[in-house]
């Protein structure tokens, strides 16, 4: 394990790098060094910051201040050309091919060899690209379009991307999320190789068994800071763990006691080719049950299916015992059912509306007089409830735009609570909020559960899902596969088990 | 030995459908259509009447091709980057008239120089377009639209309600507009040069490449280092020059210019492009194909005349041929993408 000279200057390195977005400090004084011959593991939660520094690496995003080195220079990447140019090759966890292309096309995009009168030499690359699959011991026919190939090979494309451009810098951003255990196994093959000729490797993932397993060294991060960087085999995964989540719950949580009662939502084995299967929970009034799991664990996906947005290939879906159709979200409104969506810009709220209208809107036909709304009783119930949640405006004529996120967030749940529901699905309910707003929010869905709303909740927040939720789901890759009651979550036990190491924990 | 595992299954099962997704043997299959409904068209027009393969109608259907496909060239090069160029209509009008009135006020102006100011004029059309796209990132539909009037207005504006008749343009100008070399039309030969230079540069030159890049994934176009805002403006700057270039043979076929040429263009060219295989979302399309559905639409409607059928059919039978190739594309799109989604599945 010990391949690496640590007196030797890093191939890359990153030191005390800064970058907000708007007000929202995304990562704030990181730095660390990648080592030539070494792989170097980039751990923390969702949302800690390590897809904005694999962007910096990769020319995206410039760096407010601190620097990048190369070599023990100090560089300035303006476009990806010069992220590439350095030698940096960045593989997404989305593949970013051209589908209507051919593989080998893809694979020397921008370098094409050239023969007579700067033409593009076609049996060059065609070589090219069959010597690289050969290094890499796959088998792609190169002649055909990266259209259809599946992730696993369009990551093998991506990396024969960087091997042809001679690549000396590898960052892989969560590349395993979507491959089986044969594929990830023949992705780290060819990673070790490439290490162990001299590449510095950036792996990027959450499953601890991985990271042990391919890296040398390894940085944690936490809310866009820096937390530590330390050679592998002086941490265990549980202290690593315990890095990444470290914080500490606080009044954030006033999460009353309630007695459940009936049960209200019965989703069972619900399925979409896919994306996920199998999913049966139940939930009873004055409950708050949370989904917990990684991005792209098909939560979100799951209460979307559940509310009718997406249509599901199997499973059904009862609210008070009665059947709802799939795919109909008016359905579910009728029966009672509320969806605050993950992204209320793009789904909870229509920007360019009015407050008031906002928060009518599921409603204008209650409130409509003949067919037409005369505006005094939308401002009327407008007014309750954004009172009720004390939502900060100028007017409530005011478009919905305007507001802050937090109070945008505030009029997505004043409208669904208008419609007095009996099942309140909140997705991501506090993301991109402050912390004083966060703490109205939960307070609200707290008092909403003891008068008998049953809550489902999708949360990526750890902290909110152990403070807020009398039960825990945990989904891994599209199926549930932890049910932690209130009294046994804990940040471990919920972490292990979205990780897939539910065993160990 | 995984690499073999996980790859044996679909060599064997998708050959068949992604195989034609390929840019040789999906749009091979399309041209191939295309010159077979041609054959088709043709045959039946001249069994009802044997004039349609005279001489001159052949030439007529040849001359009206190569403007035509002149325009439907640079619209492919814009659409192949996931724009379109809706002002060419219009530019080809401002370009004819300026040719015109440059001609009428120089009588011994070689054809050539006329060429190069059409090509300038037109240019300088589709650069403003390219940077409105670039630096306004506002969509070429929009922008395109924008200046679809703008230089229509500008045309009638310098116009000012006169038109130039083929009496006032030099003689060697309307010749030039008429005769052959070889046999062969100069308009003909200009467009078949047209062609083949946008066709070896697209195919065989890093550049062309690139374009098909951006017009298949922009988001991986950025990633990759292609300057993706310098491209969009020359793929612009490209569909602009063709068209000036073909404002100045309108003006040479016809002799008449006034502010109104190449009125409506704009949508027979998209529609040309379209039919021969160009996606509208990028990405891939050929010049040739291009060519191919100027022909074929040009085709169209001189045997409809010919067949004296309603010129009504003529508009309902493009409109059909766009929806079949527009249906046809997202036909094996959808099937191939539902195929891969189900056997993708990680659950």
């Amino acid at each position: 394990m010990e391949r690496q000279d640590p007196g030797a200057a890093p191939l890359l390195e990153v030191r005390g790098v800064t970058k907000s977005f708007g007000a929202v400090a995304a990562v704030q004084g990181v730095s660390f060094p990648l080592y030539s011959g070494e792989a170097h593991a980039l751990v923390g939660e969702n949302g800690a910051g390590k897809s904005t520094i694999v962007k910096m690496l990769a020319g995206v995003h410039r760096p407010d201040t601190g620097t990048l080195l190369v070599d023990g220079d100090p560089v300035e990447f303006s476009s990806p050309a010069d992220a590439k140019a350095a030698g940096i090759a960045v593989i997404y966890q989305e593949p970013t091919l051209f589908p209507d292309l051919t593989v080998e096309e893809n694979i020397v995009m921008g370098r094409h060899p050239r023969k007579r009168l700067g033409m593009i030499d076609r049996g060059a690359i065609r070589d090219e690209a069959e010597k690289l699959f050969a290094r890499l011991g796959v088998r792609i026919d190169p002649g055909r379009p990266a259209r259809g190939l599946s992730i696993a090979d369009q990551q093998i494309v991506e990396i024969a991307k960087a091997l042809s451009a001679d690549a000396r810098v590898l960052i892989m951003d969560e590349p395993t999320a979507a491959l089986s255990l044969v594929e990830v196994e023949r992705l780290f093959s060819v990673a070790r190789n490439l290490r162990d000729e001299g590449a510095a490797i950036m792996f990027i993932s959450h499953r601890f068994e991985e990271i042990t397993e391919l890296c040398q060294r390894v940085t944690i991060m936490r809310d866009g800071k820096h937390v530590s960087t330390d050679p592998m085999h002086d941490l265990t995964v549980d202290e690593m763990v315990r890095r990444m989540v470290g914080r500490e719950l606080d009044a954030l949580f006033p999460k009353q006691d309630v007695t459940p009662g009936a049960v209200v939502l019965e989703v069972d084995g619900l399925t979409r080719a896919g994306v996920f299967r199998d999913i049966s929970f139940q939930v009873r009034a004055g409950e708050i049950v949370a989904f917990a799991g990684l991005v792209g664990s098909g939560r979100s996906e799951v209460v979307q299916a559940v509310f009718g947005v997406d249509d599901r290939d199997a499973g059904t879906v009862k609210l008070r015992g009665k059947k709802l159709r799939p795919g109909s979200p008016r359905a579910a409104m009728a029966a009672g059912m509320a969806l605050v969506p993950e992204d209320r810009r793009q789904q909870g709220l229509v920007m360019d509306l009015s407050i008031e209208r906002n928060v009518t809107l599921p409603r204008s036909g209650a409130l409509a007089t003949l067919g037409f709304l005369f505006g005094a009783g939308e401002r009327r119930e407008a007014r309750r409830w954004t009172e009720r949640l004390r939502t900060k405006y100028g007017r409530l004529s005011d478009l919905v735009g305007t507001l802050s996120g937090g109070n945008q967030q505030k009029v997505v749940l004043a409208k669904w609570l208008s419609m007095a529901p009996s099942v309140l699905i909140v997705d991501e309910p506090t993301r991109g909020i402050d912390v004083g707003t966060k703490a109205e929010v939960h307070r609200l869905m707290s008092s909403l559960a003891a008068e008998g709303v049953a809550v489902v909740m999708v949360s990526s927040e750890l902290p909110e899902v152990l403070g807020m939720a009398d039960r825990v789901l945990v989904m891994r890759e599209g199926r549930i596969v932890a049910e932690i009651d209130r009294a046994d979550a804990s940040e471990d036990s919920v972490m292990f088990a979205a990780m897939g190491q539910g065993a160990a924990a | 030995m995984n690499a073999t595992k996980v790859m044996s299954p679909k060599m064997g099962s998708r050959t068949a459908a992604p195989r034609k997704f390929s840019l040789g043997g999906f749009f091979k299959a399309r041209e191939a259509g295309i010159v077979l409904a041609l054959i088709a068209l043709v045959a039946f027009t001249a069994a009802q009447n044997p004039r349609f393969l005279s001489a001159q109608s052949i030439r007529d259907i040849l001359l009206g091709t190569a403007i035509l496909a002149v325009l439907a060239v640079g619209q492919a090069t814009v659409m192949i980057t996931r724009n379109i160029d809706l002002s060419v209509g219009s530019v080809l009008g401002l370009s004819a008239f300026a040719v015109g009135s440059v001609l009428q006020a120089n009588q011994s102006l070689p054809v050539m120089v006329a060429l190069i100011v059409g090509l300038a004029v037109g240019a300088a059309c589709g650069l403003v377009n390219g940077v409105l796209v670039r630096f306004g990132k506002v969509p070429a539909l929009v922008v395109t639209l924008g200046t679809l009037y703008a230089y229509r207005g500008a045309a009638y504006f310098w116009a000012g309600g006169e038109q130039i008749n083929a009496d006032e343009l030099p003689a060697h100008f309307l010749k030039f507009g008429n005769s052959s070399i070889l046999g062969i039309p100069w308009l003909v030969v200009i467009a078949a040069i047209v062609l083949v230079v946008a066709g070896v540069v697209l195919r065989n030159y890093r550049a062309g490449r690139e374009l098909y890049a951006m017009g298949s994934s922009p988001q991986a176009a950025e990633l990759a280092g292609i300057k993706v805002g310098r491209n969009t403006i020359a793929a612009f700057l490209v569909s602009g020059a063709l068209a000036g270039v073909a404002g100045v043979l309108f003006a040479a076929r016809f002799g008449t210019i006034d502010a109104a040429a190449g009125n409506g263009y704009e949508l027979n060219v998209v529609a040309a492009a379209v039919v021969g295989g160009v996606a509208v979302f990028g990405g891939s399309g050929t010049v040739w194909g291009a060519g191919l559905g100027a022909l074929l639409l040009t085709v169209i409607g001189s045997s409809l005349a010919v067949l004296d059928i309603n010129q009504f059919w003529q508009q309902a039978i493009v409109g059909a041929l766009i929806l079949l190739a527009i249906g046809a594309d997202r036909l094996v799109a959808v099937r191939v993408a539902k195929a891969l989604k189900k056997r993708d599945s990680h659950v």
